[in-house]
Formats: structure tokens, C-alpha cells, sequence
């Protein structure tokens, strides 16, 4: 008689819970992003409406990184967690078994066409396709659509925040273009660490070499270092220019030997601080296209 | 055939300080391998080489991507290691290579936590495998400071040294230099490490130290001898290794590695002093 009454107020206890879970709507819905760029994305379409939790932050290189037990748990308590998708997070699959994250998973790339670049005489996919302006559009709507699946109530306010980035993506796209159309065509031609500006070259007629691979995780070979300096010295390519992910010193190596000047850093695959120069997704396409523009346009 | 191993380094001017990094280092750290070799720990150099890690890792912290900083850092978490498991085997009933093991794990955990911590932006990984095609100058600077300070303190050691290896106890009943020789062994070890990781990175300098001693084992009986032929191979991986690297599109590191690896194998199947190849063939005593 007793256990049916205690089970009784048990069930009145958790029903209480959920109306109070529901009453405590007006409480920012948590999520989750793999990478900076990613967040500052998801935040800007979501506004105050989501709590964002950002695994590898700024100036983080998210090809390879190692979860703390503390994403684990932002992860168990998060309701959507935004990935890039193409390869990238290959650390993200074990982090989203063993964390029981139990809420749906976005890849934020969905829709957009992959680059397949050959790499040591495989095929691989590249994976920095927010580095097109484009591609970018096409994350932010499938923030907003995941946004508003996962909370309706919020539609009105998604739907706002995220046209008024598409705006801001559209701008953007145009001063870029702008920028690169000053350029002498001769010097549209840009070494940097690792392959990370395949999409931008591509998208704004640039053209990227790298001496690492599309991931951090490869080293380099004397081969490549030596087709790179045979190929800065053939083609008279005037700048190198540094990540702020990657390991600079063979950069430096290959600058000095070429003569080629190191034009600045670009951010390609993590943001600045937000006190740096590239605290934002807008911001970093601004602050790189500052920086090829100095160095390539002099 | 000439001209496919001069070439690469007559036009790049980064693969002849590859070259130049490597031969530097393989001055100095096969012979002291060989004495490790000799010695038996031969495991010492892998425990050291994590041992230095913390040290690195707070040079890198404070002043970043800085060979004298991250040297620095390393040699003296890896004299700490050192000095201490020195003082706890000569005061406790543990042998030398267990409180060297208690301390490099130790050392070790602590440098991963050092680093996670941190959270830097750059992988450390990236730093402790070393980047021999990148050697500026300071990084030769310093590799070759090292190789010069240790085939000198060598010199100087060589006979203590090598009484140390054969019987520690006759060395400490008739001499007190038995502990400071041991000592000055130790630091050289830990020296080169550090000079290796720049190039290599942690984990490989192990190889370049050791593989070329273990390999000089089956070529000669006494230590001058296998001090040559260790030198000898340690300078022919590092040239084979770029080389290999340069035309077959492979890491440099690992490529050169590999080729003391290589050397090793052929070494156990043809080696002159015990090699299988010998011990297979028929010998006469040992017919029915």
C-alpha cells in the first residue's frame, strides 16, 4: 500500500518536472559546434535564443584534437550538435559515442559540392568548404532549418538573424571579389601552410599551394618542400603566407630560401580571439583578404 | 648516379641543412648509444626521450615555437629525471632502471598535462616529431654545439667510461670517479635527446641514437671500432633517408629512421661478428 503511494508520487513528481521543464522554455537552448567557425556561425543565427559550446576554440586546429571529459558532458546536454562534415572531425564520432549525446547531428556542409583533390595519389575530399562565401550560405541555412526544428517557438527570430548574416555573407562576397579583381592576375598566387583555401581559390580565381595536405596530420616530404621552392622561383610567386593552425618553421625555412616575403598570417580552419582580428566568420574573410591584398597587390 | 645523390643538395639549400643537422647529430649521438648499448639500457634513451617532454612543453608555452627555450626546457627536466632517479638508486634498494621508469612516467604524464591545459593552438605533436626539413639556424647552431661538447666530454671520459661498462665495481673500488662519470654519461645523453628532437622529434632521436650502435654490434669487437661503424651508419641513413625522402615523396624523419632500421636487419642476417648467416653455416664441430 505504501510502495503504490510512494510510485504514485513519484510519477506526480516527475510529471511536475516536465510541465516546469516546459515553463523554463524561455531558458536559452543548448548546442553544439565542432569548431569556431562553425560556432560563431551558429550564434549568429541563433542569437540569444541558443547557448553555444564550441569543442575546438579559436586558434584550435580542429583536424586533430583530443576531447576533455568536460565536452563530453557539454555534449550529453546539448540538443544539436552542428558538425562540419567532409572529414574533418574524425575525432567527433568516438566523442559522440562514449558522451551519450542523445539529440540530432547537423552537418553543416549538407548540400554544397565537395572539392576531391588528389593527395599522394589518392583521392581525398577537402574538407574547408567554408571558405567559399557560398558554401557559408549554405551552412547558415541549414543552421536556421536545424534551429527551427529543434525549437519552432524560435522561427520568427531564426529566420531574422539568418537573413540578416546572408546579407552580411552577400556583402562580403562582393567586396572579396572586388579585392581580387584589383589584383594583377600574374600574382594571384599564394603558398601557405597546409591545403586549406582549395574552396577559396577555386570560388575567387586564387591559386593555393601548400607543402602539407588538406589535414594538419600529414608531414611533409623533402619532395614536396623542393617542388614548392622550384615552383616559388619558376613562377616568381612574391609571398608566402603563415596559418594560424599550423607550425610556421618550414614556411620560414622555404621563404628564406626562395627570397619570397612572408605576406601575414590568414585564418583558415579556426577564428582568431574575439579581441583579434578575425573574432567572426565575416571577419576572417575580411582580415585574409586584407592580407593577400597588402602583400600581392605591392 | 652521382648526380641523383649531389643534385638535391646542390640546388636546396633546406636539404643541405638537413644534411648538415643530421651529420651533426650523428657525431654525437651513436657514440654515446654505443654506450648505452653496452651498458644495457638501451631503453634508457626511449624513457628520456619522454622524460624531456615537460620541460619542452613549458619552453613551448613561454615563449612558443623557440628552439632555445624548448631546449633549455628539455634539458633540464630531463637532468631532473635523471639526477633524481640517480640519487634514489644510490640511496634505496631500487635498481637504476626502475626509478628511472618511475620518474620518466611521472615526467611524462606531467608534460601531457602541461600541455592539455594550456590547450595550445599548435598540436604539440606537430613539435615533438621535429621538422628536419625546417632547420633554421639557430637549430643547427645548437645541434652542432651539442655533437662538438660531446664527442669532447667523451674524450675526456672515455676511460672511466669504459671501465664503467665492463665492471662498475672494480671502476669504484680503485677510482672516486665511478658516480661523476656516471653522471656526466647521463647529462650527455640527455644532451643529445635534445638536440635530436629538434631535428627529428622526440620519439625519432631515439633511433638515430640507438639503431647505429645496436647495428655497429655486429661489425666490430672493441668500442673504438663500433664507435666508427656506428658514426659510419648513423651518416649513411641520414644521406640514404633524405635521399629517399627527396625522390620517393616520403617524411624525412621517419625515411631516415627507417634506414638505420634497414641497416639493423641486414646487419643481423650478414653481420661479421655473430650474424645468422654465419651461424648457419655448417660448421665443422658441429657434425655428428
Amino acid at each position: 500500500m505504501n510502495r503504490r503511494l510512494f510510485f504514485i508520487a513519484a510519477a506526480a513528481f516527475v510529471a511536475m518536472l516536465g510541465v516546469s521543464a516546459e515553463v523554463r522554455a524561455a531558458e536559452p537552448m543548448k548546442v553544439s559546434a565542432s569548431f569556431s567557425i562553425l560556432g560563431d556561425m551558429v550564434k549568429q543565427v541563433g542569437g540569444d535564443r541558443v547557448e553555444v559550446f564550441t569543442f575546438v576554440g579559436p586558434n584550435g586546429d580542429a583536424h586533430v584534437y583530443e576531447p576533455t571529459p568536460a565536452d563530453a558532458k557539454e555534449l550529453s546536454e546539448s540538443k544539436i550538435l552542428f558538425i562540419n562534415g567532409l572529414g574533418l572531425e574524425g575525432w567527433m564520432t568516438r566523442l559522440e559515442k562514449s558522451s551519450g549525446f542523445k539529440g540530432t547531428v547537423v552537418t553543416a556542409s549538407n548540400g554544397i559540392t565537395p572539392r576531391k583533390m588528389v593527395e599522394d595519389e589518392k583521392t581525398v575530399t577537402d574538407p574547408h568548404a567554408w571558405q567559399d562565401l557560398a558554401n557559408g550560405k549554405i551552412y547558415v541555412a541549414n543552421i536556421r532549418d536545424a534551429l527551427i526544428a529543434a525549437d519552432p517557438g524560435g522561427k520568427a527570430t531564426y529566420e531574422a538573424n539568418a537573413q540578416k548574416f546572408l546579407d552580411g555573407i552577400t556583402q562580403m562576397d562582393t567586396t572579396v571579389k572586388q579585392a581580387i579583381a584589383k589584383l594583377p592576375p600574374e600574382r594571384r598566387k599564394i603558398i601557405t601552410t597546409h591545403d586549406a583555401f582549395g574552396y577559396f581559390g577555386a570560388a575567387y580565381g586564387m591559386e593555393f599551394i601548400a607543402p602539407e595536405g588538406v589535414s594538419t596530420e600529414s608531414e611533409a616530404s623533402a619532395k614536396d618542400v623542393a617542388k614548392i621552392i622550384t615552383q616559388i622561383k619558376k613562377e616568381k610567386i612574391p609571398a608566402v603566407f603563415l596559418e594560424n593552425v599550423t607550425d610556421s618553421r618550414l614556411l620560414d625555412q622555404i621563404a628564406k630560401e626562395t627570397g619570397a616575403k612572408i605576406g601575414g598570417t590568414l585564418y583558415s580552419d579556426a577564428l582568431s580571439p574575439a579581441d583579434g582580428p578575425a573574432g567572426t566568420y565575416l571577419d576572417m574573410f575580411h582580415n585574409n583578404i586584407e592580407t593577400m591584398s597588402a602583400a600581392l597587390s605591392s | 648516379m652521382i648526380h641523383a645523390i649531389i643534385d638535391p643538395f646542390v640546388e636546396f639549400a633546406f636539404m643541405r641543412r638537413a644534411l648538415v643537422g643530421c651529420f651533426a647529430l650523428s657525431l654525437g649521438a651513436p657514440p654515446v648509444g654505443v654506450f648505452l648499448v653496452l651498458r644495457r639500457l638501451s631503453l634508457m634513451g626511449d624513457a628520456m626521450s619522454h622524460a624531456i617532454l615537460p620541460g619542452a612543453a613549458i619552453g613551448f608555452l613561454v615563449a612558443g615555437l623557440s628552439v632555445p627555450a624548448m631546449s633549455l626546457g628539455g634539458f633540464i627536466a630531463g637532468i631532473a629525471v635523471v639526477l633524481l632517479a640517480g640519487v634514489v638508486t644510490r640511496s634505496t634498494i631500487l635498481r637504476e632502471d626502475a626509478s628511472l621508469a618511475a620518474f620518466y612516467l611521472v615526467s611524462l604524464a606531467l608534460g601531457v598535462l602541461i600541455v592539455s591545459v594550456k590547450g595550445s593552438s599548435i598540436d604539440l605533436l606537430h613539435v615533438l616529431f621535429g621538422t628536419v626539413l625546417a632547420l633554421d639556424d639557430t637549430a643547427l647552431i645548437l645541434i652542432a654545439a651539442i655533437a662538438t661538447s660531446t664527442m669532447l666530454i667523451l674524450a675526456v671520459i672515455y676511460r672511466p667510461l669504459v671501465l664503467e661498462c665492463f665492471d662498475p665495481n672494480f671502476l669504484s673500488s680503485v677510482s672516486r670517479l665511478s658516480t661523476p662519470t656516471h653522471f656526466l654519461f647521463l647529462v650527455l645523453v640527455v644532451l643529445n635527446l635534445v638536440g635530436g628532437f629538434q631535428a627529428l622529434g622526440t620519439l625519432m632521436v631515439v633511433g638515430i641514437m640507438l639503431l647505429p650502435a645496436i647495428t655497429a654490434r655486429f661489425w666490430a669487437q672493441d668500442i673504438s671500432n663500433m664507435i666508427l661503424v656506428a658514426v659510419a651508419a648513423a651518416f649513411a641513413s641520414s644521406l640514404i633517408g633524405l635521399l629517399v625522402s627527396y625522390y620517393a615523396n616520403l617524411p624525412s624523419g621517419p625515411a631516415i629512421i627507417l634506414m638505420a632500421g634497414a641497416g639493423y636487419l641486414i646487419s643481423v642476417l650478414i653481420g661479421a661478428q655473430g650474424g645468422l648467416l654465419w651461424q648457419l653455416m655448417p660448421r665443422r664441430h658441429l657434425e655428428a
